[in-house]
């Protein structure tokens, strides 16, 4: 399935493309006579694609834009600057009828689904609703059978119709707020933090549900999370944002296996590993301080505050979301777009069959050693003459 | 055994009937040791924590049985007053929302020193050169300049951490830690995490760690006991749950983790949903979502079965769980 999806890529027009996406909010001074001091720049300078059938997970901590991004994307923000393209028009320049058109195409599903309900309303009313607003997609008298249909879909009992929304469990509310967002058949589905609030049990159903619909009805996801492990399960592309830009993007095993950008590494090794043999071998990366804040964000790379790398440069020149020069030439999964001046390949997250079964350490080739780690993880015990290793360490780790 | 908790069966008397939110929970916790108490909302972990604490809300909450031993002693039959010296000087509790925890109007350097004040009878100018000293020991820069700033004058890691300075105050042996970095992002909840566990070693504390996360737990965690509608359905050392668990809930927990060999495969999802308190389901209470429940497990309430030496599971099945790997 996936594979496919890259072969469509491949050939196909993004039917989202987001260029030089900004959204300033002003920060004013006085009550009368309102002057602007300044402003919180929330997202500053944001540029994806979105291909048909394809999932792009974005990450990064509170704060950092991701949210907005989402909010723009749905024209519930106007943007600053940018154009948002979807199928080659710019929606960001669109009014009144044609952008009606366009909306009904990319659809949201929100984080909370405890407030993104109306208590007052049915199931049947919240999910009818956008039909309202475009009636062209459902006749009046087909309607309840429309949304009864939906109910089905995501899984909840179409006898449901008339219930209320504090009738159901945090997942089913999910199932309810994710029919919504189907009802109008979008091309594109917008979901914010959409397991976040969820208990882990009752995650990985809505997580199912939504790689379901995508096979289903052929969508295209953008999918903003912080749990990171759910982003990679999900996504075909993953972009890491920091502070109003992007980082890095690339394929999830680019971004996953061979990160560039030291933020991505850092956050990449600050995720807790579901295993305890990982305690061993992991190398952390602690990161010190606290994001700056966006409305008085660092000159030149936004991270360099906090990088254990930065250096002059970092503080004069804005590094470009690019191919880095040093893996422009090379034909290894490390060359991928990254906003990093001293871009390297390092990698953070160790090899599954590597935690299953303590082998030694394959050396990564002039891996530099970081502070903060202890870089010797060879295993206590000598565990090598265990028969059932998972395949030789010389399949390919590195591809250089 | 710095902790002991012993059958302990705590209520809540809601308009609706009686919700069962803690039934028979035993844990115990040694000096220097970590458990980690792992479960769902709902599942009666905060609760727990509370009785033991002695800040659960009473009513609507009661305490219907059982012991909570600290140092040999029953804090349930302490006297109120007894009870407050116990609280805050030997045990502390570090909470998820450190924003609502703090009082706003407050200075932080108040509240620290507030501790010295109260329990040791400080002068405040010698308790505010206390409440320094902590602000400097859990990293927060320039403690000199910031100890006058209000809660909202920092940031969500620093806040937690002006917590964690709070409960180590008065040097307490038992920390219980109520999701501390639940609402943090990953980096910050990473220095955090570090910042409790460095000063657990140094200070020689039990911990209890209670969170949903089982990368956290995997992480830090020297014991664990998973936790499903008031009752312990597993406990084990850390590396043997993950290893090999013996309770199909585990289990289903463990599995609903996205792993790297199965992207673009359905995740395994534990069907339906956690039980409502007010009717928990007869027998085990994981029977109605269990894959291998059989007749046995709606009749009656499974024991705690002894799987190897410090390690119970409360399943009838729990060999072809192990086994079924």
């Amino acid at each position: 399935m996936r594979a496919e999806q890259g072969s469509i890529r491949a050939g196909g027009e993004p039917i989202l493309e987001v260029i030089d996406l900004v959204k300033h909010y002003p920060l004013t001074q006085g009550i009368l006579i309102k002057k602007q001091v300044g402003a919180v720049k929330a997202v500053d300078g944001v540029s994806f694609e979105l291909a048909a059938g394809e999932t792009l997970g974005i990450v990064g901590e509170s704060g950092c834009g991701k949210s907005t991004v989402a909010k723009m994307l749905v024209h519930l923000e106007q943007p600053t600057s940018g154009a948002i393209k979807y199928k080659g028009e710019d929606i960001t320049k669109l009014s009144g009828r044609a952008l009606k058109a366009v909306r009904r195409n990319i659809q949201m599903v929100f984080q909370d689904p405890y407030t993104s309900l109306n208590p007052r309303m049915t199931v049947g009313d919240i999910i009818g609703e956008p039909y309202e607003i475009h009636p062209e997609v459902a006749p009046k008298g087909e309607r309840r059978r429309k949304v009864q249909d939906l109910l089905d879909v995501v899984g909840l009992n179409p006898e449901y119709i008339n219930r209320y929304p504090h009738q159901f469990s945090g997942g089913q509310r999910q199932r309810i707020g994710i029919a919504r967002g189907l009802a109008l058949n979008p091309e594109i589905i917008v979901a914010d933090e959409p397991v976040s609030a969820l208990d882990v049990s009752v995650q990985a159903q809505v997580i199912n549900l939504l790689d379901r619909l995508q096979a289903e009805f052929n969508l295209s996801y953008v999918f903003i999370a912080h749990d990171l492990s759910i982003v990679r399960h999900i996504s075909d592309r993953v972009g890491v944002m920091y502070l109003g830009r992007l980082a890095e993007i690339g394929t999830d095993e680019q971004i996953y296996d061979h990160p560039t950008h030291p933020y991505t590494q850092a956050l990449l090794s600050a995720v807790p590993v579901p295993d305890p043999m990982a305690r061993e071998y992991r190398e952390r990366i602690i990161l010190h301080g606290d994001v700056p804040s966006p409305a008085h964000p660092p000159s030149g790379c936004r991270f360099r505050t906090r990088c254990w790398k930065a250096q002059e440069r970092c503080e004069l020149e804005v590094p470009l979301l690019a191919v880095p020069a040093v893996f422009r030439l090379t034909d290894t999964a490390a060359a991928h777009d990254s906003a990093c001046h001293f871009a390297e390949e390092k990698q953070v997250v160790p090899p599954e069959g590597l935690l299953e079964v303590p082998e030694t350490e394959p050396v990564e080739p002039g891996a530099p050693k970081e502070p903060g780690g202890p870089g010797e993880p060879a295993a206590p015990d000598d565990a090598t003459g265990k028969g059932d290793g998972p395949a030789p360490p010389s399949g390919g780790a590195h591809a250089d | 055994m710095l902790l002991e908790v012993r059958d302990l069966h705590v209520e809540f008397h809601t308009r609706d009937g009686v919700a069962k939110a803690v039934n028979g929970v035993n844990y115990s916790v040694a000096e220097s040791e970590t458990l980690a108490v792992l479960g769902e909302s709902g599942s009666g972990k905060s609760v727990t924590a509370q009785a033991i604490m002695g800040i659960l809300d009473m009513p609507p909450g009661r305490i219907s049985g059982g012991e909570i031993l600290f140092k040999g002693r029953d804090l349930l039959k302490l006297k109120a007053e007894e009870r407050r010296k116990v609280r805050g000087q030997q045990m502390a509790m570090i909470f998820q929302d450190a924003l609502s925890s703090l009082n706003p109007v407050l200075s932080v350097g108040e509240q620290l020193g507030e501790m010295f004040v109260v329990h040791r009878g400080m002068s405040r100018k010698d308790a505010k050169l206390k409440a320094i000293e902590l602000m400097d020991r859990v990293r927060i820069p320039a403690a000199k300049e910031r100890v006058g700033n209000y809660p909202h004058q920092f940031s969500g890691g620093m806040r937690q951490r002006i917590m964690i300075a709070m409960a180590l105050a008065l040097e307490p042996s038992l920390i219980i830690a109520d999701e501390p970095t639940t609402a943090l992002d990953v980096t910050v909840q990473a220095q955090v995490m570090d910042l409790l566990a460095e000063l657990q070693r140094e200070l020689h504390m039990g911990l209890i760690l209670i969170t949903h996360d089982l990368g956290v737990v995997a992480d830090v965690a020297d014991y664990i006991a998973v936790m499903y509608a008031g009752r312990i359905v597993e406990s084990a050392p850390v590396h043997e749950i993950y290893k090999a668990p013996a309770h199909p809930y585990t289990k289903g927990l463990l599995q609903s983790i996205p792993r790297l060999d199965q992207k673009g495969q359905e995740l395994y999802a534990i069907k339906g949903l956690p039980p409502n308190l007010l009717h928990i389901p007869p027998g085990c209470a994981f029977n109605p979502r269990c894959p291998m429940a059989q007749e046995i497990c709606r009749g009656e309430v499974p024991p705690l079965f002894e799987v190897a030496q410090h390690r119970e599971s409360a399943c009838y099945f729990w060999k072809e769980t192990l086994d079924a790997r």
